[in-house]
């Protein structure tokens, strides 16, 4: 038992930075209707901005995480600028596959530059395992959970009450009609990559203090695709809940099938299953829209 | 009289290949209503997209001609900056964002205004349309169809315009409630000082508030007179008004019309 509680908080753990990776997909879907398959590419990007400076520049920590989210800006508004303002009405599998093509690039540049090998973060927290619950918790994680915690609270704030967060919603609906209210969609959508590589840098950084870093990194993205379809791709708090279970599910999974049926390796496929059978009930995911088909 | 819009010779292409609108002139006069009418296709929208920019969205192209407002030439501009220039399109079909709320679709009207004005304006929506006060905090996508155009409206009286383009507000309303709205755009266009540019195919509603009226066919305007003018008109009753002046028509006459078309469009 007390195993398996320790199973479900590293899933919270893992489901947390799943949430904030999701929801910087459902942000660009939402606002742009692009599917991002180089989202998993953008926290690993994040993650080593933040290894280069933290170690190789040998920058406090506070500081080298301010870096971190200004060049994920940058990295936002020039991905907007250069790969994607130029497909703006264009068919949406062109889109998809230069998004694909981002990913590729993205991940050779960090092997070029940074290598393959496996990357440590300098020790931020203590290591002394807190005690919850008579489980012991590596600081790391409560830290994880508190700042994935607190982005969607800011986020869901400043979506429901910012003059920019709702005229993201706005053109997310009906992008004409924003910009007949002096909206520019064009603004929007460069925000919305901007929010995205913010989210996808923080959950990288969290991931990178909690494991280190490689260049495998990137896979994330591909289990992230569980959470956001799950929390039905256009909904924050689909994001979020999707993250969790899906990190928890996984976490329980391959604890069970490593316990019952000495199988490894469980991890993988779990969220991919349960994401099937969900889907089989609940086809527009947990909390997505669902769109009304006259046949 | 000063002319606050002047549109000159327009040309419209959509696709490139698309003839749209084919030399369209109109103006609007400073703090009047204008009615723009005209039958499906004529190009009523396409004029006022034109006008506020959203043409760029549509793949339709100005290729000749000229849109001066204020005296200065606005076309290519774009949208999000003609807004900010004071014209205002209020969209066929309403175009509200269902998935917020009402109050949340006139902060979207409001975008270009400083923050400091909004709860001021908002009031003032509301004392225009009392009845999206009541429901306000609902979600505008459960509203009946009058409600949606009277939030299409009060979004535009959010953005403070100096001209107001509407297209087709009685789509799809009760006959009451297009009286009432126009009521209310009348109310506005005094109140607000704002000059109004009306497309509409309820021709009579439309005339009934307009100062000035043209009419339009297959991208060109055909007639063009004061509202009450148009009203009397024996074309515009007969072809517009539905009044068939009584008794039979001969063949004679609609060759007539058709003929007149013909040299003036």
């Amino acid at each position: 038992m007390e195993q398996y509680l320790q199973l479900i908080i590293n899933g919270l753990v893992v489901g947390s930075i799943y949430s904030l990776v999701a929801l910087g997909f459902v942000i660009i879907y939402k606002a742009t209707k692009v599917v991002n398959f180089a989202q998993g590419e953008l926290v690993m990007v994040g993650a080593y901005i933040c290894f280069a400076l933290t170690v190789q520049f040998q920058l406090p920590f506070l500081a080298a995480f301010l870096i971190t989210l200004f060049f994920s800006i940058i990295l936002g508004l020039c991905i907007e600028r250069l790969a994607l303002r130029p497909l703006i009405g264009e068919e949406g599998i062109s889109v998809i596959m230069v998004t694909i093509a981002l990913s590729s690039v993205l991940k050779s540049l960090v092997q070029l530059i940074w290598g393959h090998d496996l990357q440590v973060y300098p020790q931020m927290l203590p290591t002394e395992p807190i005690w919850i619950a008579g489980l012991p918790v590596a600081p790391v994680y409560i830290a994880a959970l508190i700042l994935s915690g607190l982005l969607f609270a800011v986020f869901t704030l400043f979506f429901k009450y910012s003059r920019v967060g709702i005229a993201m919603r706005a053109t997310a609906y009906d992008q004409q009609a924003a910009q007949s209210m002096g909206i520019s969609v064009k603004n929007i959508f460069a925000m919305s990559w901007c929010i995205a590589c913010v989210v996808s840098s923080i959950g990288g950084l969290i991931l990178g203090n909690i494991n280190g870093i490689d260049p495998h990194l990137g896979h994330l993205g591909l289990a992230v695709f569980p959470a956001v379809i799950l929390g039905g791709l256009d909904s924050l708090a689909g994001a979020a809940l999707g993250g969790l279970l899906i990190g928890i599910i996984e976490n329980v999974c391959d604890g069970a099938a490593m316990q019952l049926f000495d199988i490894g390796g469980f991890k993988e496929v779990a969220a991919f299953v349960v994401l099937v059978i969900i889907l089989m009930v609940k086809p527009y995911g947990l909390f997505g829209t669902e769109e009304i088909e006259r046949v | 009289m000063s002319h606050v819009l002047k549109v000159e010779n327009l040309e419209v292409v959509y696709n490139d290949v698309v003839l749209v609108l084919k030399g369209l002139s109109l103006s609007a006069e400073q703090g009047k209503i204008t009615a723009l009418l005209g039958a499906n296709g004529a190009g009523k929208s396409t004029t006022l997209k034109a006008i506020s920019g959203l043409l760029e969205t549509e793949d339709g192209e100005v290729t000749d001609g000229a849109i001066l407002y204020d005296g200065k030439p606005i076309h290519g501009t774009h949208p999000e900056k003609i807004v900010r220039q004071g014209i205002f399109q209020v969209m066929e079909g309403r175009r509200i964002f269902e998935d917020l709320t009402v109050e949340e679709n006139l902060r979207c009207g409001a975008y270009t205004r400083p923050r400091s004005e909004f709860s001021g304006d908002m009031e003032k929506v509301y004392d225009y349309f009392p009845r999206l006060k009541e429901r306000r905090k609902q979600l505008a996508g459960y509203m009946s169809g009058g409600e949606q155009q009277m939030l299409a409206i009060g979004r535009a009286v959010m953005a403070h315009p100096k001209l107001l383009l509407l297209d087709e507000p009685s789509l799809g309303l009760a006959p009451i409630l297009v009286e009432e709205i126009f009521d209310i755009v009348q109310r506005i266009n005094q109140q607000e000082n704002c000059t109004v540019l009306l497309v509409e195919q309820n021709a009579r509603a439309a005339l009934s508030v307009a100062s000035y009226g043209y009419i339009m066919e297959n991208g060109r305007i055909v007639l063009d007179g004061k509202g009450s003018e148009l009203l009397t008109n024996p074309d515009v009753q007969e072809f517009y008004l539905g009044m068939g002046a009584g008794g039979k028509k001969s063949y004679r006459d609609v060759k007539h019309y058709r003929r007149r078309k013909r040299w003036l469009g």
